[in-house]
């Protein structure tokens, strides 16, 4: 029989202020420093997708990962669920990094950590929420990108996915090594086991700097900045239907404004 | 300055990183798997066996002992996931508590190596279920003059008496039964289908009503001589199991404080009376800040006490003090968020007087308030006041 080829899987994992408790600003940043953080909920489908790969199709899951040391923190909670060994990228001139700069540190930090046969990121950040990394990371990684993966399936050597879109799914296969972001919702996380947990500790993590990757500050220059930040629009008051025996037909109409049905 | 009107005092930030994601995994189960179902199974006044193998996947049963499928935790950790548990409901922590501390501790700590590799896997996979029986019906704060015995016949043990109030005791594989012996009080695993052990369940429970609670009834049963437990003898044996599971509790009332303060404070900012939110009224506020101090106090307090276990500092009148003070002040917070809740405070469709009536059990077992003030007497005058002959 056959034996299948074993994949080698990168998952970018993000530290960032619990989403549950409300944001503060630090000037036009979000506040970080002291912040209660967690491991991004959203690459949390991103380590849950790279873990059934790998139980599917054997092989082991890297999860790659850039900030502060702190951020080793969300390393651990992705191998408390199962993956195998981590990477955590820490500079101090890497304080304030844009999305750009974060693609070029990761794609540096996958090739020195690899060769992988897939890297896996969430669609966004639960905190920045800008969008751009993983393409900008497959740009800079030079491989094929399948953005907003709502299912998927590894075969040998290629990788089948649904991706979202607005009317519905499109079906993209694309052969291997590659990229993929996952949307929420691609499957269902699992917990973290307290077995899981308890074997994290003893799991391997690299720490690595700027300098083991060969980067300089000046490659980490950011660009980018924010200029202004506005509060989001209050949400309006919604419309009340006084039910006069029209009502049900009304909502219908109304979720079929919206598309809904 | 933001404030958490729950962990006011930033208690969060003494647990360890690994700490905090085995209470953050424990909460997140309790969301996903218990609050959804509790209120039906309490009204119904069964436990949802089906969800032990899934609190086995989870690693909390027998979460901090050692090997045989254990996760292996430290003390602290186990609190941490008997307060959440019993955020959720102290059925669901009872479970765990007599799973991990009263079964599968003594098993860990006196049985022999055949004991611990049939039991102890399976039972912290959730497969297998344990109860302990030390509680008789006549003998509940003085155990030690229990009735039930259990004598020599040969190599085998013949095993009588009637054990009650026991926790899992119809839906366990194997009972811990504590008896008298010619060589003073032993225990035995006594395997569900042993000819002369019966269980009866009790009903009509008006507290811990997702939780099973049995009478075991042994008539004659015969033991193998390798049913007894070779690594402990007299009182010592159940005593310590009780201070492990008490350990838990001194935790999970928090978390039972804890899922009725935030009920409470919820409704007084959404329930209007008198064209106001009621807790804009001074008597609600003191209310609500005397459970905010009693919440607060007794999480560092539990949090304390699991920093002294895990360095092996902790002794049984640590463990009264915890227990005496954690649940008196969970009864309290409970009831108080009751009268703030108004009628709602009585329904199940708020999980007050469903806690409240839970903590009512809590109270008295593990040790009643009245036996744990007698042990925090004793240490400190030096002179028992048990009465008797204690």
């Amino acid at each position: 029989m056959e034996r299948k080829k074993a994949l080698n899987i990168a998952v970018c994992v993000k530290h960032i202020p619990d989403p549950n408790l409300p944001g503060e600003l630090d000037g036009q940043r979000l506040k970080r420093a002291g912040v209660q953080g967690v491991l991004d909920p959203g690459d949390e489908f991103g380590v849950e997708a790279g873990l059934q790969l790998k139980e599917a199709h054997g092989g082991e899951v890297t999860l790659i990962s850039m900030g502060p040391a702190v951020a080793l923190e969300a390393v651990r909670r992705g191998l408390s669920m199962g993956a195998d060994k981590g990477v955590l990228v820490s500079d101090d001139a890497l304080a304030g990094a844009d999305a750009l700069t974060t693609a070029r540190v990761l794609a540096a930090a996958i090739a020195k950590a690899g060769p992988f046969d897939l890297v896996i990121a969430g669609v966004e950040s639960t905190d920045g929420y800008t969008g751009t990394m993983p393409s900008s990371l497959a740009e800079f990684l030079g491989l094929p990108q399948l953005t907003f993966v709502k299912s998927l399936e590894g075969a040998e050597g290629s990788i089948r996915v649904n991706r979202q879109t607005v009317e519905g799914y499109h079906v993209v296969e694309s052969p291997l090594p590659a990229l993929i972001s996952v949307t929420a919702g691609v499957n269902e996380p699992r917990y973290a086991s307290f077995k899981g947990i308890m074997a994290a500790k003893k799991k391997p993590v690299e720490q690595w700097s700027l300098a083991d990757l060969e980067l300089s500050s000046d490659d980490v220059t950011v660009n980018q900045s924010v200029t202004n930040i506005g509060k989001a629009e209050e949400r309006q008051a919604g419309e009340v239907v006084e039910d006069d025996g029209s009502g049900a037909a009304r909502i219908a109409d109304f979720l079929k404004e919206a598309k809904v049905i | 300055m933001s404030v958490d009107p729950v962990d006011f005092l930033g208690i969060d930030r003494l647990l360890t990183n690994e700490e905090r994601m085995i209470r953050d995994t424990a909460r997140k189960f309790v969301r996903d798997r218990i609050l959804p179902g509790i209120e039906k199974w309490f009204e119904a006044g069964e436990f949802p066996l089906e969800i032990a193998p899934e609190i086995g996947e989870l690693g909390l049963l027998g979460m901090h002992l050692e090997g045989y499928g254990c996760a292996g935790t430290n003390a602290t950790s186990y609190g941490l996931a008997c307060l959440e548990l019993e955020a959720g409901d102290s059925g669901f922590r009872s479970f765990v508590s007599v799973q991990g501390s009263l079964v599968m501790f003594p098993i860990h700590a006196y049985g022999s190596d055949e004991q611990k590799q049939q039991w102890l896997p399976r039972m912290a996979a959730g497969e297998a279920i344990g109860c302990f029986g030390l509680t008789e019906p006549d003998r509940g704060s003085d155990p030690a003059n229990m009735r039930t015995t259990a004598r020599r016949d040969g190599d085998d043990w013949i095993l009588n008496g009637n054990k009650m109030w026991i926790t899992n005791g119809s839906i366990a594989d194997v009972a811990i039964v504590w008896a008298q012996t010619d060589e003073g009080v032993r225990g035995f695993l006594v395997p569900k289908g042993t000819k002369g052990f019966t269980t009866r369940d009790i009903h009509r429970k008006l507290s811990l009503r997702a939780s099973v609670t049995s009478e075991l009834i042994f008539d004659d049963a015969r033991l193998p001589g390798d049913a007894l437990l070779p690594g402990v003898q007299g009182m010592r044996g159940p005593l310590s199991c009780l201070t492990e599971a008490r350990f838990g509790i001194i935790f999970g009332a928090m978390g039972a404080a804890r899922a009725c303060y935030e009920c409470a404070l919820e409704y007084s900012k959404t329930r209007e009376q008198f064209g106001q939110p009621i807790g804009a009224f001074q008597l609600t506020q003191e209310k609500l800040v005397n459970m905010l101090l009693e919440l607060n106090k007794g999480s560092l307090l539990a949090l304390h006490l699991g920093r002294i276990k895990d360095e092996g500092l902790i002794t049984p009148q640590h463990v009264s003090l915890g227990k005496l003070n954690n649940v008196r002040e969970a009864l309290a917070i409970a009831r108080e968020a009751r009268t703030i809740l108004g009628a709602n405070g009585i329904t199940l469709e708020y999980p007050v007087i469903r806690h409240s009536n839970n903590l009512e059990s809590v109270l008295t077992y593990e040790g009643t308030s009245e036996i744990h003030t007698l042990i925090l007497g004793q240490a400190i005058t030096g002179l028992p006041a048990f009465g008797g002959n204690a």
